[in-house]
């Protein structure tokens, strides 16, 4: 078994304006579908969401505010997986509530250092 | 309540305590000794009561036979090994006095539970080691409960003992250090305890009751001390009080299980659901959330029998967090059938299909439930696999009672 890196991301500007109660329903959906994972005994680590802020520094020690990347393309937040391969780890991306707002999961092997 | 029945029933509820209260006596070095005196008290009240009748107090006469024996034990040892009476003070055996107070007893219970906790000891042991003296389970019967042989059982107790004699680890209350070290421990000997009781693997009574109750005996020692008062520990108490509210509700006159929505909620215990309630609540004023709590609130919308889609749609989100802390099977199973009144049996069977996990015969049940309305002769053939791969009665009688369900 391995472990898997999903990378959220969506367009910043994408993200509909939520009521409170969508944003709880949108919550709920986020939480229920990594039970299932959690449910095949495959989540490694539950993650955590980014802020949407956030600054990048570079090698001349210039610091800059965000975006660092496109805003199209902004990390939202990520998990952790265990699976047996890349193959697998895709499926189990499948369903994730980020493509309700046209977002993608990045998946990557983790390699241990 | 029956001579033969009143032994076995003392046994298992004075056994222990006059246990803990002698190790804090001598130490917990001398562990086997206190063991030895109090068996040869049961000896003696097998024997005796038999011949006179019992006792208006049998409890009390059992503390008092097991005084003199310790006295008697005391003024022999003295005799040939100092060991014991210098530790003892000089004073002399005939000033020792056994405190079987009620208040003294609960203190050495508490502390023989962190100190059977205590690191040294491997984790198997621990739960062996706690079933033995702390509730009075022998080694056939923990074995019967872990599905393990009596041998095993035998020398897994025997090395711990052992280990608590070599690490000379003493009997006191515990410290603040202790309590974040072996808390997670003591909880999970005291859940694993009535989970036995209440699902009951072994096969003679399909309840034990007694058991259930002295974990939540113990449960209720921690939060009555105020340094074991966690809020893990409040959420584990609330958990039980749910459990417990539908003891009179779940089986019927000849001891089988009745599935959830067929009971007489008027047989639900209002009192422990009430207790339940205010246990939870205190669980969840602050700290870090454990399994007891997600449980604990799972079980609370237990005691609410109309169906909602708040209740269902609360609950799944209780199991999604569950399962992120710490995974298990039967969380798994019972999501899955959570996940078919939000979602509709048709994901749940998708997510089913998913699930990484052992085709038991709980598996199969689900199977078979999932799939009723939708295929019939296929939840049939789902509840036949379920039978052959059950184990005991009344998980047997509990899929027959599907299989009839689904008949009708």
């Amino acid at each position: 078994m391995n472990d898997f890196l999903f990378i959220f991301r969506r367009d910043e500007n994408d993200i509909p304006k939520l009521s409170p109660e969508q944003m709880q329903e949108d919550t709920q959906k986020w939480i229920d579908w990594i039970g299932g994972i959690a449910a095949q005994n495959k989540l490694n680590n539950r993650g955590n969401r980014l802020e949407r802020t956030g600054k990048v520094v570079k090698a001349d020690n210039m610091i800059t505010d965000g975006p660092y990347m496109e805003l199209k393309e902004a990390i939202g937040g990520y998990i952790v997986v265990t699976a047996e391969s890349l193959d697998e780890a895709a499926e189990l991306a499948k369903g994730c509530p980020i493509f309700n707002y046209k977002g993608n999961v990045e998946v990557r092997e983790i390699k241990a250092m | 309540m029956q001579q033969q029945e009143l032994i076995p029933h003392l046994f298992r509820t004075e056994y222990r305590k006059i246990v803990a209260v002698l190790c804090s006596l001598f130490g917990l070095q001398h562990i086997e000794t206190a063991e030895d005196l109090v068996s040869d008290t049961f000896l003696s009240a097998a024997e005796l009561w038999g011949q006179k009748g019992v006792p208006e107090n049998p409890a009390a006469w059992l503390y008092t036979v097991a005084k003199n024996k310790t006295k008697n034990h005391l003024r022999r040892v003295a005799n040939f090994d100092k060991k014991i009476s210098k530790e003892l003070s000089n004073e002399g055996v005939a000033e020792i006095e056994l405190d079987l107070s009620e208040e003294n007893i609960n203190d050495s219970q508490l502390a023989m539970m962190f100190a059977v906790c205590d690191p040294s000891v491997a984790k198997e042991a621990q739960v062996a080691l706690a079933l033995n003296l702390l509730c009075g389970f022998d080694a056939q019967e923990i074995a019967d409960a872990f599905l393990t042989n009596k041998d095993v059982v035998y020398k897994r107790i025997q090395r711990a003992k052992e280990k608590l004699r070599s690490e000379n680890i003493s009997l006191a209350y515990p410290t603040v250090n202790e309590i974040s070290t072996r808390m997670d421990s003591v909880l999970s000997t005291i859940y694993l305890l009535f989970n036995e009781g209440y699902y009951s693997s072994s096969q003679n009574s399909v309840l034990r009751k007694d058991l259930c109750w002295e974990a939540m005996r113990l449960c209720y020692l921690l939060v009555s001390n105020d340094i074991a008062n966690t809020t893990s520990a409040n959420a584990l108490l609330s958990l039980m009080c749910f459990h417990a509210s539908r003891f009179e509700a779940r089986l019927n006159e000849h001891g089988e299980l009745i599935l959830y929505k067929d009971q007489d909620t008027s047989l639900w215990n209002e009192e422990l659901i009430v207790k339940g309630r205010y246990y939870l609540k205190i669980a969840f004023a602050d700290g870090d959330l454990s399994k007891y709590h997600f449980e604990a609130a799972i079980a609370s919308w237990h005691t609410i029998k109309e169906d909602s889609p708040e209740k269902w749609a609360t609950v799944l989100q209780l199991y999604d967090q569950l399962l992120q802390l710490e995974y298990s099977p039967m969380a798994a199973f019972n999501r899955i059938y959570v996940l078919s009144k939000v979602r509709g049996k048709q994901q749940a069977i998708e997510e089913a299909e998913q699930l990484n996990i052992v085709k038991n015969h709980f598996y199969y049940t689900l199977l078979g439930k999932l799939h009723e309305g939708i295929d019939d002769t296929l939840a049939l053939s789902y509840f036949k696999t379920a039978l052959t791969l059950a184990i005991t009665d009344p998980e047997k009688k509990l899929i027959m009672a599907h299989m009839h369900e689904l008949a009708e």
